[in-house]
């Protein structure tokens, strides 16, 4: 006879799943995380506040979040302009595109970061043509940027699709039929339509921005206190064999990173109790 | 005669050209520089960037982690789902949470947690010098960095999958009298498999890429400990752009392997779907 019998399920191994997940779980995830905090619990608390907020550490906050804010940004104009499209407007090779939006999912980070600085170096395809214009991309903040929205456009676009999708045409004809013109129909029904969606894109690729890395190295240059990333700044501290102060820091990044998981899922709850409406 | 729900032509022929560039200027062309810049020397260069000691061992080392992490994970995913699925008991949502976790974690970070275990100023760091057993800055620690950022896949993909389909069909077979086992493998899985099939490409595209994690609790010892990613980075920063970007075709053509397969299984889905 189990201790733990769930409701009246005939259906056995219920048991062995849940001791086999939690078990799993534990030793690969919960244990190992736990340890960074513990590690962090045997510091002074001046220890703690000089390594989490010394100068050259503040500033690669400032680098990270305002970067993956605005990657953010850009990914919410650019993913609505392609999901809209992917949706709407029916296109020979419209497949292709759809499959291709997965990529940075699909391609390495680091393939992903050194084919960007070739792209966009001095001599690159793009960069060429940006340098003489006084746009510098690689080895910049730029170059931070445009790696961080690289790897963050497929969240946007991906949340979108199915809501568009599900968009009643009743609703826009509705609209039309009291005199609404297609553009009071679009920002005054459309758009309100799909911020719940907008916002859980938008705090997805935020948080994935947050925490990258193999992308960004390349591009950025790594210069302390202007392109320096949290998660560079952690390995170059391990790299010194100051562990305490790369698990201050990460104490720091992974309480931002569980802060925003519960703002997502709350967005999520949000946008499907919306969408039932 | 033009829909009122329809967007005139010009704004149809604007966003969509729109659109187009930005996936040729921002998705295709970094992909096809991999390509070009690792041709750059010609066809001979670019495969004598893989007649290298270095360069195969860091391909066997990716192979051998996926090999190890992706079944792990396929496994306990499956395990996740079917208590997940079939079941009610308290703390679900919680676990479900918890099964994420290892997302929302930046991959430097889910490199230093295994490096904070069993690192030489770890808490089994000390034992394991004593017992001469090494796991940080050695193909151990690789295996458990790679599990750790992959760990959600599969589970992701099927538990939602069993959660639409419910429990009657495994009722009945129980009731027929299968036993468990037969249930899981004559009902339940046949029902997942394409779900289970996507949660695996997409785990196993992430386990050979993987490049943060895997960088903290490497070493980047020659030959010994770099996969693929870590190896192209080397060639990288010596300045061997062909050896490097021939080196990181290998992933793009998997990027694009995974990127087919996984339209091929949309595909495929959707057809069953219409069908029922």
């Amino acid at each position: 006879m189990s201790f733990f019998r769930s409701s009246r399920s005939a259906l056995p191994g219920f048991n062995l799943s849940l001791g086999y997940t939690v078990l799993y779980l534990s030793l690969i995830v919960l244990v190992p995380l736990s340890a960074v905090f513990l590690r962090t619990a045997g510091m002074t608390w001046e220890h703690f506040v000089q390594a989490i907020a010394s100068p050259r550490v503040l500033a690669s906050y400032r680098i990270s979040f305002g970067a993956s804010f605005l990657a953010a940004l850009l990914n919410l104009i650019f993913g609505l302009l392609l999901a809209w499209v992917l949706v709407r407007y029916p296109f020979p090779g419209r497949k292709v595109i759809d499959a291709l939006v997965d990529l940075p999912f699909a391609l390495p980070t680091a393939v992903a970061g050194i084919a960007l600085t070739a792209v966009y170096s001095k001599n690159g395809w793009i960069g060429q043509y940006l340098e003489p214009l006084g746009i510098h991309v690689a080895f910049t903040e730029l170059g931070v940027l445009m790696a961080l929205t690289f790897i963050g456009l497929p969240f946007v676009v991906r949340t979108l699709q199915p809501v568009i999708e599900e968009l009643q045409p009743e609703i826009e004809e509705a609209s039309a039929s009291l005199g609404a013109n297609r553009w009071q129909t679009i920002t005054r029904v459309i758009l309100p339509e799909l911020f719940p969606a907008l916002l859980t894109g938008f705090a997805l690729a935020f948080a994935r921005a947050l925490g990258e890395y193999g992308s960004v190295v390349f591009i950025s240059g790594n210069m302390p206190m202007r392109t320096e990333i949290v998660p560079l700044l952690i390995i170059t501290k391990l790299e010194q064999y100051d562990y305490r102060g790369a698990t201050a820091i990460a104490v720091v990044m992974l309480i931002a990173s569980f802060v925003l998981l519960l703002v997502i899922n709350l967005l999520q709850k949000w946008s499907r109790r919306y969408h039932r409406i | 005669m033009q829909r009122v729900t329809q967007d005139p032509t010009w704004v149809r022929w604007l966003l969509t050209g729109l659109a187009l560039a930005f996936v040729a200027f921002f998705l295709v062309l970094p992909l096809a520089s991999v390509f070009t810049e690792a041709l750059r020397r010609g066809l001979g260069a670019y495969f004598a960037s893989f007649n290298d000691a270095d360069a195969l061992s860091a391909i066997r080392l990716t192979l051998l982690a996926a090999v190890i992490s992706v079944p792990a994970n396929l496994v306990f995913g499956v395990a996740a789902a079917w208590t997940i699925a079939k079941f009610n008991f308290p703390g679900k949502s919680l676990l479900l949470t918890l099964i994420d976790l290892p997302f929302a974690v930046s991959p430097v970070i889910s490199g230093l947690i295994y490096v904070l275990i069993f690192g030489a100023q770890g808490w089994f760091g000390p034992w394991l010098i004593e017992h001469d057993i090494k796991i940080i800055f050695a193909v151990p620690g690789i295996v458990l960095a790679t599990t750790f950022v992959t760990f959600p896949f599969v589970a992701r993909e099927i538990i939602p999958l069993m959660q639409a389909q419910g429990t009657d069909e495994e009722y009945a077979a129980i009731t027929l009298g299968a036993s468990g086992w037969q249930t899981f493998w004559h009902v339940t899985l046949p029902n997942i498999k394409w779900g289970l099939f996507y949660g695996v490409i997409l785990c196993n595209a992430r386990a050979m890429g993987e490049f943060g994690a895997v960088s903290v609790v490497s070493g980047h010892i020659r030959g010994e400990t770099n996969t693929i990613p870590l190896h192209v980075e080397i060639l990288y920063n010596e300045y061997n752009f062909v050896g490097a970007f021939a080196v990181a075709s290998l992933l793009a053509v998997l990027a694009i392997i995974t990127l087919v397969l996984k339209s091929f299984i949309e595909w495929k889905y959707q057809q069953g779907h219409a069908e029922a």
